[in-house]
């Protein structure tokens, strides 16, 4: 809170008003309007709409593809957070051994932040090809018959490791600053006691880090829910059959393709609700790590 | 390092360097099938070292495009992008450098009120209200146009926070001084704050770039008219010619463009990028 402040009145709002037109017109204003259509049911010719009450919600938890879709996201952001955080965190204890190469590695495994979620997807699907991708090729020698056009499993894992490919470096950098705020004579009073690279992970380093692994936890999620459309869109279009048409996915299916705006409104407000528990998580977990 | 342990510093060399091979095997596939003539991708897998096309690959893309896939020439997507990214990052700037000023240096009524409006739309992503959000653009008439392409997702809580946070950090004395010495807000704004904020500034701008560059769900509503395309959304577009007619070459020399600009800003500036990157999630 600052004690020395401008006295204008007019200023501020002049200030603010860009922003809060922007956040007006494009944010609040829909988001009401989502909330307002999830009560709606519009016939099939969009000439007739009626108030339906919660009927949207409920029939979204009697239909089959939805509940598929919940647990296609459940288990898409528990593989990719596992995945990527766990090599992210192998990659940056290895860095912060290291004391002159250390930055070169960085720069080296920290670009694929910059390449968008759908062109990742488009490399991972290049190598993946069932006719001339090269892991096919190498999969068949070992006897496996790769097709991610019609195995669920192998579509599935085509946009986990897509997915993680690209989130690893955001990891890897959080880890790495999480790694150099622990005091190093935790560290070195341990091996004095004689413990050893191993068990000094498990009691001291890992613990530690468990406020970096916690917030990582939390942004992974939500990376897995909405930017990672671009991936699913530009390879497997939410296939085989509903394989991994994720929610982010599904809002956009009903919506856009089937035109379904009463369920596809109902499910964007249920996926505003998981997005608002999770920031207020997040935001806590910070206060409590400035207030630390 | 608490001690030397030999056979450790070996692992652990080979780890980063697994690691890095890892991550840049996708690339150096994508990379090598850019450099061959379309016939080397008929008979089985893959090439795995480079071609001698790589010239006539990238000029084609950039020149004339993929008019089988309705894809027009790389070059205007890629200025379209370009375009895309910088309102979006410096827009992002100048409206949260601003609204934090407003927050941080004045007293007015409903002043926590326009806070929390600005807080709210950390927790409303453009993917969760597409449906309305695009009813809203179209119903302003700004369905292709660079200003839909841009001034819907120009909002941001983050960058607002962030240059909150900057300003509480300045200490009150420069303030009452630049009073006493007659500065009103906006010279203090000017003169004082952006100056004190430029390396946040930089930092930001990196991030945002990257943000508003690969952009893809958005652009991919809004954009019919193939003037406006921009080259990450249009990927899609230019793979899915490919399984009838394979042209690997140039769908992968497509994909090496739309991630060389973020991807050289993310490597030239990667001190700027990892306090960007670090700061903004605070």
């Amino acid at each position: 809170m600052k004690r020395t402040i401008f006295s204008n009145q007019l200023l501020p709002w002049l200030l603010l008003a860009p922003q809060l037109l922007v956040t007006l017109v494009f944010f609040l204003w829909p988001a009401a309007q989502a909330v307002r259509q999830s009560f709606l049911r519009e016939d099939a010719f969009g000439l007739k709409t009626s108030f339906v009450g919660p009927e949207n919600y409920s029939a979204l938890f009697r239909d089959y593809d939805y509940l598929n879709a919940l647990g296609t996201t459940a288990i898409f952001a528990v593989s990719v957070a596992t995945l990527s955080m766990g090599l992210a965190l192998l990659f940056a204890l290895a860095v912060d051994r290291l004391i002159k190469s250390a930055n070169a590695y960085t720069t080296l495994l920290v670009w694929p932040y910059a390449v968008a979620p759908a062109i990742a997807g488009i490399l991972w699907w290049f190598i993946f090809n069932p006719t001339i991708g090269i892991l096919p090729y190498l999969l068949d020698l070992v006897g496996y018959d790769w097709n991610h056009r019609l195995q669920s499993g192998d579509a599935m894992i085509l946009v986990v490791v897509a997915a993680s490919w690209k989130q690893i470096s955001y990891n890897f950098l959080f880890f790495v600053a999480g790694l150099q705020s622990i005091p190093a004579s935790l560290r070195e009073a341990a091996a004095i006691d004689g413990a050893g690279p191993a068990k000094r992970f498990l009691t001291i380093t890992f613990p530690l880090l468990a406020p970096t692994t916690f917030f990582l936890m939390v942004v992974n999620v939500v990376y897995t829910m909405f930017d990672t459309f671009g991936i699913v869109d530009a390879t497997t279009q939410g296939g085989p059959g509903q394989a991994t048409t994720i929610m982010i996915y599904k809002i956009y299916e009903d919506g856009f393709l089937g035109l379904n705006l009463g369920s596809s409104a109902a499910q964007s407000v249920i996926l505003m609700g998981i997005v608002i528990v999770l920031t207020l998580v997040q935001f806590r977990y910070i206060e409590r790590r400035v207030a630390y | 390092m608490v001690e030397d342990r030999p056979w450790l510093n070996r692992l652990v060399h080979l780890v980063l360097i697994m690691g890095v091979l890892i991550v840049a095997f996708p690339v150096y596939i994508a990379l090598i099938a850019s450099t061959h003539a379309p016939t080397a991708f008929t008979s089985g897998v893959i090439p795995l070292m480079p071609g001698d096309q790589m010239w006539q690959n990238y000029a084609q893309m950039l020149g004339t495009g993929l008019s089988t896939a309705g894809a027009p020439p790389l070059s205007g997507m890629m200025f379209n992008s370009l375009i895309m990214a910088l309102v979006i990052a410096i827009g992002k700037i100048v409206i949260s450098i601003t609204s934090a000023f407003a927050i941080v240096y004045f007293r007015f009524p409903f002043r926590q009120l326009a806070f929390w409006a600005i807080f709210v739309t950390l927790m409303l992503p453009v993917e969760v209200r597409i449906v309305p959000t695009f009813k809203v653009v179209a119903d302003l008439g700004m369905l292709n146009s660079y200003a839909g392409l841009t001034i819907p997702l120009i909002a941001s809580a983050t960058a607002t926070f962030l240059f909150r946070q900057v300003f509480l950090t300045i200490p009150d004395e420069l303030t009452e001084a630049a009073r006493i010495d007659g500065a009103g807000p906006m010279k203090f704004f000017r003169d004082i704050l952006l100056p004190l904020s430029q390396t946040n500034i930089a930092a930001l701008f990196v991030i945002l770039f990257i943000y508003g560059w690969n952009q893809y769900l958005w652009p991919l509503l809004i954009t019919t008219d193939a003037k406006y395309y921009t080259v990450v959304a249009s990927i899609k577009r230019l793979a899915e010619a490919v399984d009838s007619v394979p042209q690997w070459n140039l769908v992968m020399a497509a994909v090496i463009l739309a991630m060389l600009p973020p991807v050289l800003v993310v490597i030239l500036m990667q001190r700027l990028f990892v306090k960007g990157l670090v700061e903004t999630e605070k």
